[in-house]
């Protein structure tokens, strides 16, 4: 069977491994959402954190022994401290000022990052075994798909929709959300509205680092995996709108199975592909496919 | 604040020193002394949106080195005179500047930054795929090209003069802009837009003139940094590009007119000197911008003013109730 003279093996194929890429960029734009919508913040450093947790999961392989299942813990408790350290002595600073500079704060943090890496790990990419109880390939009867990229998506899956529970159901959520609608009047009923904060920042950031870890198998670990990811993940931003925790989980598997298309369709577009409906998007619905206006 | 005079004996002082530089070029070499120049009118075309308007562009690097490849594509595919390849590349400049600048007001503040970065790195990817940029290699070498058909700009001095001359309009232009009615208004939209709308200005025609001189300014520089360099390449269209600008902005002060000239002199400096250091450079960039962005928000020429003036400044420079100084 053809699907616009495309075998439907193929497509669907495409479209499975759009679903892996669009579960990253799913973990990636949660950890962005939450922590705008608390710290009024636009991490731009969320890419350096998910390389991040990608070297460090490489690098206690390296010189720990120590394997990928606690470096999936790992990877993110290292992302997350550091994230701590630096809400609590640099970001904590800019919150009275315009969220602008939030933005070039953490661009700056990009750089760092980013150029400390190369100087230590050089350029290039290296190597990340796959676990070996996740080896092998499952026939799914229109396609043969690795095992470790079908539980990839079922692993963020599972950790869009844990996040969604702890902050739609639990009382630390309801903090979270208060705070996030009235900060003032938060503090005021006697919760400590800046720890919170640093502990959002911490999460978020280490969601970045678990999605690192989860990617180092599939990619090769390298200074420069976040940045370009970022990009992508900040116009999906655009397109869902920061409001919404669900929405932006959602939009980011949308995205990825219309890249996985677009590579079956038009490949040159494949790159492009998401900028372009973002700019569809703010032609026909400027504040985002599950935004609210803001101000 | 600087007395009108003394700005007026430090711009004559600067133009004399840049006048006769050339003609010791075991001093300083004039084709660094190019490049610095040029980053100079990009980093102070930037500033007429993110000081003077406050629309902060996260993609300003789509039009620096967009114009770079229309302009070498004209010196070397179409063989036009230099000139007309050069306003080739800051029309095209200005054009993308509409239409990213069109999308981008459709959202505000920290989105419109977002927007602005993902719209250059589809620019990015178009020019990484189009057939005449030569991608990773970018294009090159480029013919400099003759000066109306018939002065031959092989010539470094020659050359220098040219972009001496384009410099120096480019930033007459950026500050009579910044010094016109028009500039004023975008000072208003900055300050309060919802005011400025009710008094009746077109507050995203404005935005969109804003973001066009803005991008075409920019893309004069990148043209002719393609013309000195005889290169068009995929670094000047990368989103570091438009990280730098902001820090050399920032750096200098993005709460005037030329500081942001002296943020583009110091970090080409830098660069230029620090380059054996490799990924270093990047490592200490950042820091300085994580610096500014902390301890430093008025930058060099805003601290120097606020040292010179009695009156207290506001300690929020996007903010401040500030005319534009310098």
């Amino acid at each position: 069977m053809d699907i616009f003279g495309i075998p439907h093996q193929a497509l669907l194929g495409q479209v499975m491994l759009g679903l892996v890429n669009g579960a990253f960029y799913a973990v990636l734009s949660l950890g962005l959402a939450i922590i705008f919508g608390l710290l009024r913040i636009v991490n731009f450093a969320h890419g350096a954190f998910f390389m991040l947790g990608a070297f460090v999961a490489f690098l206690i392989g390296r010189y720990f022994g120590i394997g990928y299942w606690p470096a999936m813990i790992m990877g993110p408790l290292v992302v997350g401290l550091l994230g701590i350290l630096f809400e609590r002595f640099a970001l904590r600073r800019l919150y009275k000022l315009d969220p602008l500079y939030g933005l070039f704060l953490t661009f700056g943090l990009v750089l760092v990052l980013e150029g400390g890496f190369r100087v230590a790990m050089g350029s290039s990419g290296h190597p990340f075994a796959t676990p070996d109880s996740l080896r092998g390939v499952v026939n799914l009867g229109f396609m043969v798909l690795p095992v470790y990229r079908a539980f990839v998506i079922l692993v963020a899956v599972v950790v869009c929709a844990g996040t969604w529970i702890i902050i739609e159901k639990t009382r630390m959520g309801a903090y979270l959300r208060a705070a996030t609608e009235r900060p003032d009047l938060t503090q005021a009923f006697g919760i400590n509205v800046p720890i919170l904060l640093t502990l959002t920042y911490g999460a978020g950031v280490a969601l970045a680092g678990f999605a690192g870890v989860l990617a180092a198998p599939i990619q090769h670990v390298n200074p420069s995996m976040g940045s370009d990811l970022v990009i992508i993940v900040f116009a999906i931003v655009v397109i869902g709108g920061l409001g919404s925790v669900l929405g932006s989980a959602l939009t980011g598997l949308g995205l990825g199975v219309i890249e996985g298309l677009a590579k079956v369709y038009y490949s040159e577009a494949s790159s492009t592909v998401v900028f372009l409906v973002m700019a569809l998007v703010l032609l026909l619905r400027p504040s985002g496919l599950f935004g609210r206006e803001e101000n | 604040m600087f007395s009108p005079a003394l700005k007026r004996g430090l711009l004559v002082v600067l133009l004399a020193a840049l006048l006769i530089a050339p003609l010791m070029p075991h001093l300083i070499y004039p084709i660094f002394l190019m490049k610095m120049m040029c980053f100079a009118l990009f980093a102070c075309a930037f500033n007429l949106l993110l000081g003077h308007a406050g629309i902060v562009s996260f993609g300003h690097a789509a039009f620096f080195g967009g114009s770079a490849y229309i302009t070498g594509y004209a010196l070397r595919d179409m063989g036009w005179s230099t000139e007309l390849a050069i306003l080739a590349g800051a029309l095209f400049a200005a054009i993308l500047g509409i239409v990213i600048g069109a999308l981008a007001i459709r959202r505000q503040g920290i989105y419109l930054a977002m927007i602005t970065l993902a719209l250059a790195q589809m620019v990015y990817f178009t020019f990484l795929q189009a057939p005449f940029t030569g991608a990773e290699d970018g294009m090159q070498p480029i013919p400099r090209g003759s000066l109306l058909g018939f002065i031959d700009l092989s010539s470094d001095t020659r050359l220098y003069y040219l972009v001496l001359a384009c410099v120096a309009g480019g930033l007459w232009l950026v500050n009579r802009i910044v010094n016109s009615p028009f500039g004023e208004v975008l000072r208003a939209i900055r300050e309060h837009e919802p005011r400025a709308r009710s008094m009746g200005y077109a507050v995203d025609r404005y935005k969109i003139v804003a973001f066009a001189l803005s991008a075409g300014l920019s893309g004069l520089a990148g043209s002719l940094k393609c013309v000195v360099f005889r290169l068009a390449s995929l670094t000047d269209v990368h989103w570091h590009m438009s990280g730098d600008v902001i820090l050399m902005t920032l750096l200098g002060g993005m709460n005037s007119v030329f500081g942001p000239a002296i943020g583009a002199v110091l970090i080409s400096l830098l660069r230029h000197y620090f380059d054996a250091l490799g990924a270093w450079v990047t490592v200490v960039v950042g820091l300085i911008f994580m610096l500014c962005v902390l301890v430093f928000r008025r930058g060099i020429l805003g601290e120097i003013n606020h040292l010179l003036s009695r009156r207290p400044a506001a300690p929020h420079p996007l903010k401040e109730e500030q005319n534009a100084q310098i």
